[in-house]
């Protein structure tokens, strides 16, 4: 244990800070996913509509999230804010709202996709039963869109795990930041500690996503459109 | 917003292009081979190396590259493996996509029919040239929007080597904000050289779909 450097995780609150960490990570992007799921369902709906000036602005809103790397529309939140609007936003806030940005554009990308891959003649059937408009969502679309939505967007929040890493970069004490910490303090008394605690780092954030990827694969089987 | 100055930062900002580039598609040209070799392995059953395939997708899948570059940079050479930083960038990025490449690989390789290996056979091929002038060819064909989405996917996480100490764009933009403060320049070059970078690659994309797609299979 001494050599490959996990002991430092269990000296005083060192193991716990570390967990601490792992909260912040998780918080952020429990927050952004809450926010992407509900707007980016309504924006996805938006997207449907057939009106050209919704039709630019939300291809405009896609395409800038697919080429724009999360980490530059981190920078531009978090400097750029300050330097043309002179907003003072803090760290944690940029990373919640560049993160929320991404992920609704995302959401809405999946919702979209659901709503089209239902076939017109489930609406024809529908209505050939003597279904009115409501019925017809609440009975035949809305439970056809979730069981390909819901497999998707369990995939998303993984992916918005996985992502909040970067908050690092613009300043977050998330828990990559406070296994550095831990090291550079214990860089005397056990000089491998770079070996365990990012080892153990890269344990934890698999900890945090691999159930949730097993639950999205799971459903994704059961609920496969034969 | 000063032309001037953006003009005058525009050799940086072309190195650290062509730092980014390298690297990402190396990294990239890395994940491919992985991802066929892993793809292959796990489709054709073959013993033992199948499970670690499947071992290495899960850990790779589930982990952010942020991560896995500190542990390859920071914490191997704890064990003496020590390793450069573009190495490094390369690897990370092919381990990472390698996993990401794998699943697309292997959902192309489901694709294709048991008819046509069974003809391929028929015809007295061998297994090999099966793999090699039938499954392979369809596999990739099906799967080419999937490429084409990872790709983008990998080089925009390319964003993340500055933190190994790598000169790519995004710490040249960050260095050049904390020296001269010209925030403003500095990110609006940060875009327009990721665009240049981005955009070539997705209209590629959209070109070969539409071309692999005409010399289609069967349909």
């Amino acid at each position: 244990m001494q050599a490959l450097g996990i002991d430092v995780l269990f000296k005083g609150t060192n193991g716990q800070r570390l967990l601490e960490g792992l909260w912040v990570s998780l918080r952020i992007s429990l927050i952004s996913v809450a926010i992407s799921l509900t707007l980016g369902v309504l924006v996805g709906i938006l997207m449907t509509k057939k009106h050209p000036v919704i039709r630019i602005l939300t291809r405009g809103y896609l395409e800038i999230v697919r080429f724009m790397p999360q980490m530059v529309l981190l920078f531009i939140v978090f400097f750029g804010s300050t330097r043309v609007f002179g907003w003072d936003v803090d760290a944690e806030l940029s990373a919640v709202i560049v993160f929320s940005f991404w992920g609704v554009a995302e959401m809405a990308d999946l919702t979209r996709g659901a709503l089209i891959s239902i076939p017109k003649h489930q609406y024809e059937s529908a209505a050939a039963l003597g279904l009115n408009g409501r019925q017809t969502y609440l009975l035949i679309i809305i439970p056809q869109t979730l069981r390909r939505l819901i497999p998707l967007s369990i995939n998303l929040i993984t992916r918005m795990i996985k992502t909040t890493s970067l908050v690092m970069m613009i300043g977050v004490v998330e828990v990559l930041k406070v296994g550095q910490q831990i090291i550079e303090a214990n860089r005397n008394s056990s000089p491998n500690a770079a070996f365990g605690v990012y080892a153990v780092v890269f344990l934890l954030y698999f900890l945090a996503c691999w159930p949730i990827s097993l639950v999205a694969k799971h459903l994704e089987k059961r609920w496969a459109v034969a | 917003m000063n032309l001037e100055v953006m003009g005058s930062y525009l050799p940086l900002f072309g190195k650290a292009l062509w730092l980014t580039f390298r690297i990402g598609w190396l990294g990239i040209l890395l994940s491919f081979v992985i991802g066929l070799v892993t793809a292959v392995v796990r489709h054709y059953r073959v013993p033992v190396l199948r499970q670690l395939a499947g071992i290495y997708i899960e850990l790779f899948r589930n982990t952010p590259l942020l991560v896995q570059l500190f542990f390859l940079y920071f914490g191997l050479p704890k064990l003496g493996i020590r390793i450069g930083a573009e190495f490094c960038g390369i690897l990370g990025l092919g381990l990472l996509g390698g996993a990401y490449m794998a699943e697309t690989f292997r959902s192309g390789l489901e694709t294709v029919e048991k008819t046509q290996v069974e003809s391929a056979l028929s015809l007295g091929m061998t297994r090999g040239q099966v793999l090699r002038l039938v499954v392979l060819p369809e596999a990739v064909s099906v799967s080419i929007p999937g490429f084409t989405a990872n790709v983008i996917f990998l080089l925009k996480e390319t964003s993340v080597f500055s933190a190994i100490s790598l000169m790519d764009l995004m710490f040249t933009a960050k260095d050049l904000i904390g020296l001269y403060y010209k925030t403003t320049e500095c990110l609006v070059l940060l875009v327009i050289f990721y665009l240049i970078m981005l955009l070539p690659v997705s209209f590629l994309g959209s070109w070969l779909e539409r071309r692999v797609r005409r010399a289609g299979f069967g349909y």
